[in-house]
This record gives C-alpha cells, structure tokens and sequence, in this order.
C-alpha cells in the first residue's frame, strides 16, 4: 500500500531544547498509526509542525504528502489539504448548538448570508455518520465529553478529510464511550480515512492501530508493524521509556490497621438542580494503611462524592455523617477538612488543582501556609527547603523549583500537586484519576508514591476510570454506579467483569 | 542521584545581561521612569527637577500612589474598581460637611471619613464576593451613586476652606530638629540618606540568604549597580526635597504604606493567598482558602485607601468640589497596569503599581510645565499605557 503521508528527517528546535531531532514518520493509505510516548517525547510538537501550527521554515525535513511535497504556512492549509487535528483539549464552543459549531468558520453561505437550513440537514447526515443521536440544535454545552467528542469528529467530517489526527482522543472518555469512539476509527478506516492515534492507553493502541510509531525524547525509537503479528504491550512499553519495567504497578505488603475514616449515608444533591440526588447514601470505611478503590464510570458521581466529602466543595443539601478514628467530624469547609486531616487531589490538575501562573514553591506550599510561616510572616528559605524536599521526594523534573507550573509537563504537575497535598500532612487522601494523563513512568512514580503513603500508616481512597489500574494497587475497591456503591470487593478477588458486572447490574451486591 | 540533585541546585552564573533580559519587566519599568524623569527633566531645562516642583510632584501624585496600592490587590484578586474617583468625591464632601457646616474637630472627622470608606467597600465587595455580580459592574454602580450623593451632600457647590490643621495633612510638612542649623532641612536629609541604608542593607541581607540557599541570583556586578543607583536615586531627591521645605506628611504617609503593602503582599500568608485566588480561584478555594472572604477584604481595603486619598486631595485643595477625583479611577488603574499587573490576575507587584503611578505623574507634570495641552497630554498618556502593556504581552508571547 502506499504512503499518504511521510514526514522526513523533521528537526524543531525551542531556544535550548531539540524537541523533534531526525523524525521520520510514514502512514499508509487507510490506516490507523499509533503515535505512542511518554510525555515530552515530541508527538505534541510532531503533530503541530504537520498540522502547520509551527509554520514552514521553523522546522527543518521534508513533509509529503499525497504524493507531493508540502508546505503548510497555517492550519488553513494543512486542513484544505485534507488534514484535520482533533486536538486534546476540545475546541467547541458551549453557548453555540452542535450545528453552529461544526459549521463554524466554515459556514454554507451565499452573500454572507447562512443558509441555516441547508446547514442542519448536512449535520444530520454528519451526526448519521458518527452515531450520535442528538438534535443539530442542541447546544455543545449540554452535552457530556463523549459526544462533544463525536461532535469534533462530525466536525472534521465536515471538511475534505484525509487524514484525521487525534491527540489523546479518550482521554477523558470512559470505556463504552471509548469503545464508541474506537468502533468510529474502524470505521472510518473502512472507508480510506487514514488517521494518526496519539493515545497513552495501550490496550487501545493494540486493539485498533496498524501500525505503532514509538517516540522518545524527540527521536523516532521504532516503527512496528501490528498487522503481520501483534505487537506486545511489554514491547511497546519498554521501547517508549527505554529502560525495562518489570511490573507495570510496584509491589507492596500491605499493614491495614483498624478503621481510620468513615462516612455514613453520604447524601449530595446537584448544584444547579436541587432535586437531582448525585450522591445516594453511600457508606464508606477506609483503614490505615490501606488503599481503597472507587470504581465507575464517568458520571457515577465518584469526583462528586470526594468533594462533596471534602469540606462540600460540591452540591447542595449535603447529609450524611463522617467519623475519623470513630469520632464524628464537621467538614463543612474545606479548611476545617484539611484541619482534620483530609486531603483531595483533584481529577482535573490545570483547573482545580494548580496555580499555572505560580512556581513550584508557591504551589506546593498553598495548602499549608501556616507551616512555611510564622505569625503569618512567610519565612521564604523554609519554603525552599519545603519545596525542594519535595522535588527530591517526588522526582520532580524542573529546571529549579522557581519554574512556572505552566511549563511542566503532565507527569510532574501532577506530582507538585501530589507535593501540597502531602506537605498539608493529610492522614486520609483522596485520590482522583491520579494518574490521567501521564506517562507510563511517571505512572509508575506516582504508584511507589501511594504505597509509600499507605506504609506510613494513612488512608488511601484511589478513583480511577482504568480498571487494571485499581486492581493493581488497591486492596479493596467499592463499585459506584449512578450514585451508589452498588459492591464492594476485595481486590484480590475482583477482575474487570466482576465490576462491570456490578456496574451494569447496579444493585447487585458481590460478595 | 544526588549529585545530580546537587548540581541542579548550584546558582545559576549568569551573565549580567542574560539575568537582566530575563527579569527584563522589573527592571524596565524603574528604568523607564528614570529615563521620563530625565526626559523631562532635559527638556524642562530642570524646571521638572527644581526642589519646589518635585515637592509639587510628590503632593500632586501621593492619592493616585495610596489608591494604586489598594487597586493592586482588587487587580491581583482578578477585579476592578471604578468607583474609586467618586468615593474619593463622596468622602471629601462628606468630611467638608462635617468640619465646615458642622464644624467638627477634624480627629474624629478623618476617622468617621476612613470608617465610610471601608463601609462603602464592604457594600461592593460583599456584591462581588459573596453575590458573585461582576466586580465592573457593581463598581460602576458605585461610580455613578457616589458621584451623585458627593453632588447632593455638597448641593453642586464648593465647600471649604478647612480648619488648618487639616490642611496640614496635605500641605503641611515634618518638622526639622536641626531647624536654623542648616540652610536645608536636615531632618528630612538625614531621613533619606537612613531610608537608602535600609533598603542597600535589607537587599544585602536577603542575597546573602538566598545565596546560603542557592537560589538563582542576580550577578554581583547588577546588584550593585542597581542598589547603588536606588540609593543614590534616593538621597538625590531626599537632598532636592530637603533643600525647599523639606518633607511634606504626606510622603510619610505614603512612604509608611508603601513599605505596609509591599511586605503584606511579598512576605504573609495574606499577600500569597490573594495572588492565588487571582491565580486560579478554583484551585485557592480547594486549597482551603476562604476566597470570598479574601476579596471582600481587598475591597474594604481599597474603600479605606480611597477615603483616605479623598480627605488628602480636599486638604489639598483646601475644598471639597463634586468634581473632584474626577476620572482618578482611570488613572489609578493605568499605574497598576503599567506597573505590570495582568488583567486577568495573579500577577503584579506593589512596587511595580507605585512606579507606574509616578510614570503617570512624571509624564502629567512634565507635559503641564512644556504647556502641552491637556487633550495631547490624554493622547500621549494613553498611547503610554497601551504601549507598556503591549510590551508585557509581547514579552510574554515570546518567552
């Protein structure tokens, strides 16, 4: 089969950093291309200088595409030229409907006048195409990320698609919605659309991917041919960090001592609609030293439980009594849960976990000011010494700690929110999708850093969306479905269908 | 592992240039007003530099600095005030009505004026904190309430003139213990040359410590060159100041604060927090701070300092007009800005907002002694600010 496209020798250099040295890349005609590799490695940076985001002359190698070379000066020429970019970070606009947003830029107009009708009918025929079952008139906004995904999809339909890009695409997609999305490429591929997969979940990139390119440190380790046998997981693993990782989780003898947190008939309703229960009367115990697991899908209300347990910080008409060490707790606000020693590290780092525009330092230190300063007076060495403590402890890589948050990458943002959490010196943690995002090492990082916090006697409560994932550190998991624990299991005796069983049964209990 | 730790830790040996392009913003701005005040000071053939006029400078300009340092904070928090202008009106009519038609001692008028000013704080900031109304448009409200009660309270008239010892709070001027000794004021000198040693002394002190810590440093030869600048900057004008009347209260006053926000916002837990919030509220709040708590006080402090501006600039005008402070919100909020502050808040620095604010007064006060007409003084103003602004969003896009 032929080449639709072939990046040759790129090289893109930042002031003081190679970031693409000598890559080669070449997809076939009607393939789906994995691009794996861990944070950093360059795919970002790879897929921008395709897509004309770094314009012609900013980079050096040779683009071909279809058979001849090109330029791309912008992102209009690389998408009249049949590439569209989906990128991570959907780029909808809420207020407007699912029409007036696919059509955006780009609208069906005669004398600048929109023919709204025309309009309509072609998205329905979009919609068709990428299965979704909504109303062109529905706004983006009121729509979960899974089909506003659908709807970024419709909308590189729209155009002249040769070859669909998609950055981390299920990231923030839950399995049946992945699944969807999945089935789409399968589809897509069925009907010539070649597509570039930039995913971090491998068992996606196996199940769907042709080829695999992988990418470390902004060279081109390796290009594997899934079709003529399929590729191993391990493999693909051990080529993107270049070192052998023995065990995907790190090994752990757990010391669960008695019963350290507890909440009973937690009960949270809706912020905006006050008769919407989220939470239904969910019971929780976790012990020290253990790591506990929540389990669900997307929309189960498991972030909405941690917060509304973590000093409300979520809904309205919150009941339901919580217990540490047996004694009955207000946690009302959330200085008065970190004051008795709840921690909540948020699913959602850029938004609701740091300060972008702050250092290290600063972050780090937010949650617990008071033990960087005295009578209110920052003492600004300690806070260094508390911040590079952490660095260290942690493994952050930065130039130094006075580095802006902004530029980390995932992997060690993620651990500087970890670093103000631990340093509020919490005794019970909630963890949420702590690993989302984030590269196989740093995943691995972040796993030691858990086992290490359950061995120091505290309560580890994990949600995740990646199933192997709370089977590979958890010792028991609950199952939440719609609102409820719906099961709960110890972990050595749970698989993935005995939870998606749970999940789909809902109010079976498994033993 | 260690030594890598280590190695990653040594101090930076940094050029002095490349150090000073990478903290450009800080040192540009005190170099842009150096270069205005020489500038003008050229052009002017000294006139602008002449003891009598920057003692003019300093009185003209002290409300537009004291309200900077409140503006700052609502700025750094991610708001705005507007109505600051007229509550400077508001206030200077209500203590003119006070002292002139009521004829009360001016201790407890100044004190009632201050006590207003936080309340008509608390009003906005409690629209803005706790009720979420947009900070633009609460205080927009305000802007036109305040304007029309100072129009009521004073009935479209001028009141005044002050009882004098008011009036000291703007015209007077510190004593000298060395009165008659000198043809200069001593006091006053000596003040400034102390003031210098301070600030030479407290920046010798902090790099002694971040070196003991390693922290990335401005190079040897920089630090001085800037310290001894500052230094001789400030005991040069100490010394013009002192040789016509000395110092005027007011730059004590001024001076006093300056000093009050600079450490609140650099050095507490205060300051930190409310640059989080600016930051990303979100994050702050689950961080376990109490943000509204946090912006309503920014607005209470910004309601006190605004008062206090207005009793100096009626003591200053020995009257209280309805039109006072006419358009000093605008002026306010363009010395922050220029002095670095991002509209979208997290980021400014006090020193950076009292800089900015003497840009502006610098630039007002040169352009009136070349007999620039106040429409091409709002011009060029403008562009200034546009320009400043348009600098850091340059700068920022290429870093």
């Amino acid at each position: 089969m032929n080449a639709i496209l072939e990046m040759r020798g790129i090289t893109k250099t930042f002031p003081g950093v190679r970031a693409l040295d000598n890559v080669n890349l070449v997809v076939r005609e009607g393939e789906i291309h994995a691009l794996v590799g861990e944070n950093g490695a360059g795919k970002s940076t790879l897929m921008k200088v395709l897509s004309g985001v770094y314009p012609y002359g900013s980079y050096t190698g040779e683009i071909h595409f279809q058979g001849q070379e090109r330029r791309f000066r912008g992102i209009a020429d690389s998408e009249s030229a049949g590439i569209i970019i989906i990128h991570q970070e959907l780029a909808l606009v809420p207020l407007l409907s699912i029409t007036e947003n696919i059509f955006l830029g780009n609208e069906p107009a005669r004398y600048g006048i929109i023919d709204w009708d025309a309009a309509t009918e072609r998205t329905r025929a979009l919609l068709r195409k990428v299965g979704l079952r909504e109303s062109p008139a529905t706004l983006v906004g009121d729509l979960g990320v899974g089909k506003q995904q659908l709807v970024e999809i419709a909308k590189a339909l729209s155009k002249e698609v040769r070859l669909l890009i998609l950055d981390e695409p299920t990231a923030s997609l839950n399995e049946s919605d992945s699944e969807a999305l999945l089935s789409l490429l399968l589809e897509f591929k069925a009907h010539g659309i070649a597509s570039i997969l930039i995913s971090h979940k491998l068992n996606e990139v196996s199940r769907v991917a042709d080829s695999v390119t992988v990418l470390r440190d902004g060279m081109t380790v390796e290009t594997l041919d899934c079709r003529a046998e399929p590729v191993s997981e391990d493999h693909v693993i051990r080529r993107m960090v270049g070192r052998e990782l023995a065990d995907r989780y790190p090994r752990r003898q757990p010391r669960v001592g008695e019963v350290l947190f507890e909440v009973r008939d937690w009960t949270a309703h809706h912020p905006l609609d006050a008769e919407r229960v989220v939470v239904k009367g969910v019971n929780m115990a976790v012990r020290r030293g253990e790591v506990v697991g929540i389990a669900g899908l997307m929309g189960a209300g498991r972030t909405e439980f941690a917060m509304s347990v973590f000093g409300r910080s979520y809904g309205r008409r919150i009941s339901g009594q919580a217990f540490i060490e047996g004694r009955e707790v207000d946690l009302g606000t959330v200085p008065r849960a970190i004051g008795n020693g709840l921690a909540y590290v948020t699913e959602d780092r850029k938004h609701l976990g740091l300060i972008l525009n702050e250092d290290v330092v600063h972050n780090v230190t937010l949650a617990n000011l008071d033990g960087v300063a005295s009578r209110s007076v920052i003492d600004e060495m300690r806070e260094l010494e508390v911040a590079n403590d952490y660095r260290r402890r942690l493994n952050i890589r930065c130039s130094d700690v006075s580095q802006t948050t902004l530029n980390l990458s995932g992997g060690n943002q993620q651990k500087v929110v970890l670093s103000k959490w631990l340093f509020a010196e919490p005794r019970v943690l909630f963890l949420d999708e702590p690993t989302r995002g984030i590269d196989v090492g740093a995943k691995y990082e972040i796993y030691t850093i858990i086992n290490q916090l359950a061995a120091a006697g505290k309560a580890v409560v994990v949600i995740s969306s990646e199933m192997p994932e709370l089977l590979g550190i958890c010792d028991r998991i609950y199952v939440m479905s719609e609102g409820r624990f719906v099961a709960e299991m110890p972990a050595a005796e749970a698989t993935q269908e005995k939870i998606m069983r749970a999940i789909m049964k809902g109010e079976e209990k498994v033993p | 592992m260690t030594s890598e730790i280590q190695g990653a830790l040594k101090p930076e040996r940094a050029a002095p240039f490349a150090f000073a392009r990478r903290h450009l913003r800080e040192y540009g701005i005190l170099m842009a007003l150096i270069a205005i005040m020489a500038f003008f000071g050229i052009v002017t053939d000294g006139t602008l530099l002449n003891p009598l006029n920057l003692t003019n400078l300093v009185l003209q300009n002290s409300y537009i600095v004291i309200m900077a340092l409140g503006m700052l904070l609502v700025i750094v928090t991610g708001h705005i005030d507007l109505s600051v202008g007229s509550v400077v009106a508001f206030v200077g009519a209500l203590a003119a009505v006070m002292m002139v038609q009521y004829d009360m001692h001016f201790v407890p008028v100044t004190i009632l004026s201050l006590l207003v000013g936080a309340a008509i704080g608390a009003a906005q900031g409690s629209c803005v904190a706790f009720f979420k109304v947009p900070s633009f448009i609460v205080t927009l409200a305000g802007m036109l309430v305040f304007r029309g009660l100072a129009l009521t309270l004073l009935d479209g008239r001028s009141v005044g003139p002050f009882p004098a010892e008011f009036q000291r709070l703007s015209s007077g001027f510190i004593g000298d213990a060395f009165a008659g000794l000198t043809p200069i004021h001593l006091t006053s000198l000596l003040l400034a040359v102390a003031a210098a040693a301070a600030l030479v002394f407290m920046s010798a002190r902090g790099r002694a410590k971040k070196l003991r810590y390693a922290v990335e440093q401005e190079p040897f030869a920089l630090f001085l060159a800037k310290n001894a600048v500052i230094a001789g900057v400030i005991v040069w004008l100490g010394y013009l100041l002192a040789s016509y009347r000395g110092f005027p209260n007011v730059l004590l006053i001024m001076i006093t604060l300056i000093v009050l926000y600079t450490f609140v916002t650099m050095r507490t837990t205060v300051g930190r927090r409310i640059y989080a919030i600016g930051g990303n509220e979100k994050a702050a709040k689950l961080s376990g701070i109490n943000t509204e708590r946090l912006t309503f006080y920014a607005f209470v402090n910004m309601g006190v300092l605004a008062a206090l501006a207005g009793l100096i600039f009626a003591a200053r005008l020995n009257t209280a007009t309805p039109k006072a402070g006419l358009s000093f919100e605008l002026d306010v909020i363009a010395a922050c800005f220029i002095g670095g502050a991002s509209a979208s808040g997290g980021v400014g620095r006090v020193t950076g907002a009292v800089i900015g604010a003497f840009i502006m007064g610098v630039m007002n006060n040169g352009m009136s002694i070349l007999g620039i007409g106040i429409d091409w003084q709002q011009v060029i103003k403008g562009l200034v600010l546009l320009a400043a602004v348009f600098l850091d969003v340059y700068n920022k896009k290429r870093a």
